[in-house]
């Protein structure tokens, strides 16, 4: 291959390091107004009075609306439709917007905003898991699921349960929590919407363009071919720009109302409360295993706190049950989970989605059961690995897997298994797994997940795609595959993406999906075209369409220009279209909508931490890190990923938290919210192991999520192993190593974490028969 | 405009004289008067780094500074580091390394770098780290970058 796998530059990279990108906040057109949100300093208020002359009177608004004006509600699952962009009669978190002003300049809005007079009935907060669980004082949060504030609620049962536990030598549970933390995208949410000709259309810096111009088209009831979304170059989003946002609908009814370009960018702070960031996650799992290591069942409990709106909880709630089986053969498997509303900024999917919580409650307790069986922890999980080409226990398809690959490597690299033993230094071993884009849209239907359409005019190929290039790579991923295709370099193709006015649709930047299904896309469109000029440029040689070398700009001994016209006098205009849809993967029973993916990555982590006794301070050494790829496209681009994975990951083990005091958020602040800086990060090695996956596009698989994972787990379990002590509870701050040393020297459990896990009244579980055979022996 | 006062100041390499309300920060003028929007903002509050410009060729969060405390000094903005279409070898070096994901905290990094390698040519790793610390990332955990930074001052430095 020329290009696939070369360490090329990204294609839009000479424009970040002069300054030329256009984010969203960069735009700005001729008369555009400013708008500001007003929002509510109470996290649950009954809104019982608005008054907006005083706001109208300030010299420079143009305009104000409320919820009133935007009645419809939304959502971005179609079972949750449960917001309004502002609203209208309660208030559910610090932050939730009730106005919107219009405005000359941003310093007026603001001024105008603060002068809404609103009148609140103050309402009792929901706080906490075990709050939403128990009969509300006040009335619950929303009128849709329950009882009490539970949101949804979920139990599966695959396989003979109880006999695996019966088979089982030894049975443990534990209890964990993953604190919730945000995404912290160093560019603050903006919009800027213009209506004009009747049509709208909205700059948004979102991941998910094509969902925001369906939410438009439902909330301001305007016909789909009416609108047009595009996802501008983005400041980072890691999940917290895939919902459609207030200031979104708010900037597109403004602009309609005014006739005026008009403009919204949050506050750090307001980014803050946007949220959508991980859910905080209680955790229970029992496990029976051999004696020997091999697991006989497991049965795992989960309660997530959603915050204040759906978003993609439900979607969220069954992930924190699916994904344990991707890495491990569990011959039975139950899962019961729960999503609770609180008065919080709400919850919704960070990189990983749903899946850093149970990885990091499962790699732990197998690590504890290893300890129990005096068996080495490595063995155990080798014991359980997944096969390649195997169904697992709750329906998912394994394909490609490259488990004992990385697992070797990152053992052999970091000489984990001879590490050296001392108080105060340890090391972590975990792995973890991730989708490869989800199998099933948000709206069932059987629409390609993605399309594409490749221009070819006079030598110039121009390829449009709706993918989102949030800084992952992904329009340098299209180029890639194109350019390979068709002999050229990826510098040579001019791209259309992430505009659903132009391009034809994908369903954005969530779930690692684009590199496999819009590179699926891509490469379909490409194949076509590429046939096309082969054929011409075989017919003018002389030979056979399948002797046509490509590659530096040449079909054959033609130059691709001379192919082009020659195609073009053939066949008059030319473009090509492409689409990819994953194969039907959903097992036969409801809840199996999250889960299957046309392909999985897998990552294995080492972590090597030095850790202070005295005060429990951490400080991370290095970092190894192998992933299964299938196949880099751009091998830099993969490591950045990897890095920025690994990163992230550190961080929510070590400090990131979203943390409230009565449902006040403590820290909206940069400053207040840890994240680690440059001097905080360890050396990271990155061994990338390459599978080539059946169907993924020259069997590249995902890399943006995955290495997150189970840097979470190898931190805690590097923290058991230098001090003796388990910090079952994200993050691992020094208090909690402190208050389990303490625990440890009194002769109680070593360990920090919650004690014990909610009695929740979870549904009568589904039985599922099992598609199973135990890929290796009991 | 009555309280509005006249700032001068040199952005790279260019006489600037703007009628500006005098709290407005850099940032804001930069961004909306001048229309150099390649300087960005995370925070507005000095907490992010993403706002660092040079001032007299030392990096200062421009989202702190207001017209008074920057008047007739010299400026450089992303814009101002490429000479033309020849990019610095920093702006090189960060293309290669794949420093840039999303790109967004790019121009503080690359201000901020080529400070520290004019008061020092080949710093150490835990140097670069420390000059960079004060300027947030969220996407590339600062390894492309640090690894960027050292293949420039190799290049600039031979
Ligand atoms: S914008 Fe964040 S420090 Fe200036
Ligand atoms: S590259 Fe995205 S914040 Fe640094």
């Amino acid at each position: 291959m020329r290009v696939v796998g070369k360490p090329l530059a990204k294609v839009d990279a000479r424009a970040k390091v002069t300054g030329s990108t256009l984010y969203a906040d960069d735009l700005i057109f001729s008369d555009t107004l400013f708008c500001k949100l007003l929002r509510s300093p109470h996290p649950y208020a009954r809104i019982k009075h608005m008054d907006l002359n005083a706001a109208k009177a300030v010299e420079g608004v143009v305009a104000v609306i409320t919820g009133n004006d935007l009645p419809v509600k939304y959502g971005i699952l179609p079972i949750s439709q449960d917001e309004h962009a502002l609203e209208s009669e309660k208030v559910r978190y610090v932050g939730d917007p009730v106005a919107a002003v219009a405005a000359f300049d941003e310093e007026t809005a603001a001024l105008a905003a603060e002068k809404i007079r609103v009148e609140y009935e103050v309402l009792d907060p929901v706080t906490s898991i075990e709050e939403a669980l128990s009969e509300p004082t006040d009335e619950p949060i929303h009128d849709y699921g329950g009882p009490a504030n539970i949101h949804k609620m979920a139990a599966l049962s695959f396989g003979d349960l109880e006999a695996g536990f019966a088979e089982a030598d030894h049975i443990r549970e534990d209890v964990f929590f993953y604190g919730g933390n945000t995404h912290l995208p160093m560019e603050q949410h903006s919009a800027i919407a213009t209506y004009v000709n009747g049509k709208l259309t909205l700059w948004s810096s979102t991941q998910t363009p094509h969902y925001v111009h369906r939410t438009i088209s439902k909330v301001l009831d305007l016909p789909m071919q009416a609108i047009r979304v595009v996802a501008t170059p983005h400041g980072g989003g890691f999940g917290g720009k895939t919902d459609p946002f207030s200031h979104e609908l708010a900037v597109c009814k403004l602009a309609m109302v005014t006739g005026k370009p008009v403009k919204c960018t949050l506050t750090r702070e307001e980014v803050f409360y946007a949220h959508r960031g991980r859910h905080p996650v209680l955790m229970w799992v029992r496990t029976g295993m051999k004696s020997n290591g091999r697991i006989t069942a497991m049965h795992f409990k989960t309660a997530l706190d959603g915050g204040a709106y759906g978003s993609y909880g439900v979607a969220t709630m069954f992930y924190t049950g699916a994904l344990q089986t991707t890495t491990y053969d569990i011959p039975a498997y139950r899962f019961e989970g729960a999503r609770v509303f609180t008065n919080k900024a709400p919850c919704g999917p960070k990189r990983g989605h749903g899946t850093p919580q149970p990885r990091f409650a499962l790699e732990l307790h197998l690590d504890k059961m290893a300890e129990d069986l005096g068996l080495d922890p490595v063995e155990v999980r080798r014991r359980n690995y997944v096969s390649p080409n195997t169904t697992t226990v709750n329906w998912l398809r394994i394909t490609s897997c490259g488990l004992e690959e990385i697992t070797d490597q990152v053992l052999q690299a970091s000489s984990y298994v001879n590490r050296q033993r001392a108080v105060g230094h340890g090391m972590g071993f975990a792995v973890a797994s991730y989708l490869c884009g989800a199998g099933l849209p948000i709206y069932w239907n059987k629409l390609p997940h993605s399309e594409c359409l490749i221009k070819l005019d006079r030598g110039g190929v121009t390829v449009y795609c709706g993918a989102t290039d949030i800084g992952q790579g992904s329009d340098t991923v299209i180029a890639t595959l194109v350019a390979e295709e068709l002999g050229l370099w990826p510098s040579d193709i001019r791209l259309v993406t992430g505009d659903t006015g132009f391009a034809p649709v994908d369903l954005g930047s969530y779930s690692s999906r684009v590199t496999f299904m819009a590179g699926n896309a891509a490469l379909d469109a490409a194949r076509k075209l590429r046939n096309l000029l082969a054929e011409v440029a075989a017919e003018s040689m002389g030979c056979l369409p399948g002797e046509i070398v490509t590659g530096d700009g040449k079909f054959g001994t033609l130059s691709f220009e001379e192919t082009t016209q020659l195609a073009q006098e053939r066949f008059g205009a030319i473009s090509t279209v492409g689409s990819y849809r994953p194969p039907d993967l959903a097992g036969p029973y409801k809840g199996s909508g999250v889960g299957p993916s046309p392909a999985y990555s897998y990552s294995a982590a080492v972590v090597d931490i030095d850790v202070d006794p005295e005060t429990g301070i951490i400080k991370v050494n290095k970092v190894w890190l192998a992933h299964d790829i299938g196949r880099s496209i751009n091998p830099v681009s993969v490591r950045g990923q990897v890095e920025g994975g690994v990163y992230m990951g550190l961080g929510e083990a070590l400090m990131e938290e979203q943390a409230y005091r009565k449902a006040m958020p403590k820290q909206p602040s940069m400053l207040d919210y840890k994240s680690l800086t440059s001097v905080d990060m360890p050396e990271v090695e990155t061994i990338l192991v390459e599978t080539d996956d059946p169907e993924g596009p020259y069997g590249a698989k995902e890399v943006g999520q995955g290495p997150l994972l189970p840097v979470v787990p190898a931190v805690v379990s590097a923290v058991h192993d230098a001090l003796g002590v388990w910090i079952d509870q994200v993050p691992v701050t020094p208090d909690k190593i402190m208050k389990a040393l303490d625990a440890k020297a009194k002769g109680q459990a070593p360990r920090f974490g919650p004690k014990s896990f909610p009695d929740i009244a979870y549904p009568q579980y589904v039985k599922v028969d099992t598609p199973h055979v135990a890929t290796q022996a009991i | 405009m009555s309280d509005s006062v006249i700032a001068n100041f040199d952005v790279n390499g260019r006489s600037r004289e703007v009628l500006v309300k005098p709290y407005h920060t850099l940032l804001e003028i930069l961004r909306e008067d001048l229309g150099l929007t390649g300087t960005k903002h995370g925070c507005e509050l000095g907490e992010c780094g993403a706002c660092t410009v040079l001032v007299d060729g030392l990096p200062q969060l421009s989202c702190l500074l207001l017209p008074h405390q920057v008047e007739g000094k010299e400026i450089t903005t992303i814009e101002g580091l490429a000479e033309g279409d020849e990019l610095h070898p920093l702006q090189e070096a960060f293309v290669e390394a794949g420093a840039v994901q999303c790109g967004y905290c790019t121009p503080s990094m690359l201000l901020t770098a080529k400070a520290l390698l004019e008061g020092d040519p080949s710093p150490s790793r835990q140097e670069i780290a420390e000059a960079l610390s004060g300027n947030l990332c969220r996407c590339t955990g600062y390894e492309a970058i640090t690894r960027a930074v050292e293949l420039a001052a190799t290049r600039m430095d031979t």
